[in-house]
């Protein structure tokens, strides 16, 4: 199981603001099992999947070089059951960046109705804290990216389509001398 | 320019928001560690608010002045040295330091901030 709670971006803008969706499909079991009988996207995933895009635009606005974790859940409000067969449209907005951390404001529409408003802060985490190096692998950061269709979308801090990012790079140069990118 | 009670009511919301505290637990005197119950997390948060709600830049540094009580030029053993005290002041001037002076261990810092000297920092900053 694949820990991906957005489907794909359909835009993103740096520093600005991501778009994406997120169908809702009985076949998934945390559907299909938060409530039997009545299925619907539990709310923690709603909140998980504004704040895998949060997470990418704050740590974009970095060039993937901080290690972004969620901080706080500001604010969560939800006002309609998010229910199978539907399909959620989110908006996930940057509020605020420092060198410590950023904030972003979120929203999901379902049927074009506003569903869910969630604020969410997120704070970079010091070098060696918990952890040496980057918290993921730049590999699968930048595949995750890619099965989310975020490249194919992505506006980046000059206004560049197809952004690329030396950080998802790490070892661009293979074993062999050819270039893996 | 507003008044020093919009200031104290400001911080007030902001305060109930970041720290899910009822109002008229935000007095001046109270101290955000030991009586609002803040981590240090929720300082990020506070200062995210406040920056918003003031319109003002806060530099992490004002606040937290972590490179004094780290410093051994201003540290001996724990306990801040007159010198390290009157750095801290020229920093936050804005800061009640009378009773860290009675003691002032490194340790005793972290409780030290009140709402009130919050509510002085900001005036100090939009009135600038």
């Amino acid at each position: 199981m694949r820990w991906f709670w957005v489907d794909r971006f359909t835009e993103f803008v740096s520093g600005s603001h991501a778009k994406g969706i997120k169908n809702i499909s009985l076949v998934e079991e945390a559907v299909d099992e938060y409530c039997p009988g009545y299925p619907f996207l539990p709310p923690t995933l709603i909140i998980e999947g504004m704040a895998q895009m949060g997470g990418i635009l704050v740590a974009e606005h970095f060039l993937f070089d901080k290690r972004v974790v969620l901080a706080k859940v500001g604010r969560a409000v939800f006002h309609a059951p998010a229910l199978t067969g539907t399909t959620l449209h989110y908006e996930v907005r940057l509020d605020a960046i420092q060198d410590d951390g950023g904030t972003v404001t979120s929203t999901s529409h379902c049927d074009g109705v506003l569903q869910a408003e969630i604020d969410l802060m997120f704070a970079f985490l010091d070098e060696g804290f918990l952890v040496q190096g980057p918290l993921f692998d730049p590999d699968d950061l930048k595949g995750m990216l890619q099965i989310m269709k975020f490249f194919s979308v992505a506006v980046d801090a000059n206004g560049n389509r197809f952004p690329t990012y030396e950080k998802l790079d790490a070892d661009p140069v293979g074993p062999s001398g050819t270039d893996r990118s | 320019m507003p008044s020093q009670d919009e200031i104290f009511s400001m911080v007030q919301e902001v305060l109930v928001d970041a720290l899910g505290v009822d109002d008229d637990e935000v007095t001046r005197e109270a101290t955000l560690i030991d009586d609002l119950g803040a981590e240090s997390i929720d300082f990020l948060d506070i200062v995210f608010k406040l920056e918003k709600a003031f319109g003002i830049q806060i530099p992490r540094e004002e606040l937290s002045p972590e490179d004094i009580l780290t410093n051994s030029q201003y540290v001996q053993d724990g306990v801040v040295t007159a010198d390290g005290l009157a750095e801290l002041k020229k920093r936050m001037p804005w800061a009640d330091l009378s009773d860290f002076e009675a003691e002032p261990k490194v340790q005793n810092f972290g409780n030290l901030l009140t709402v009130g000297d919050l509510c002085r920092y900001v005036d100090a900053k939009v009135n600038d």
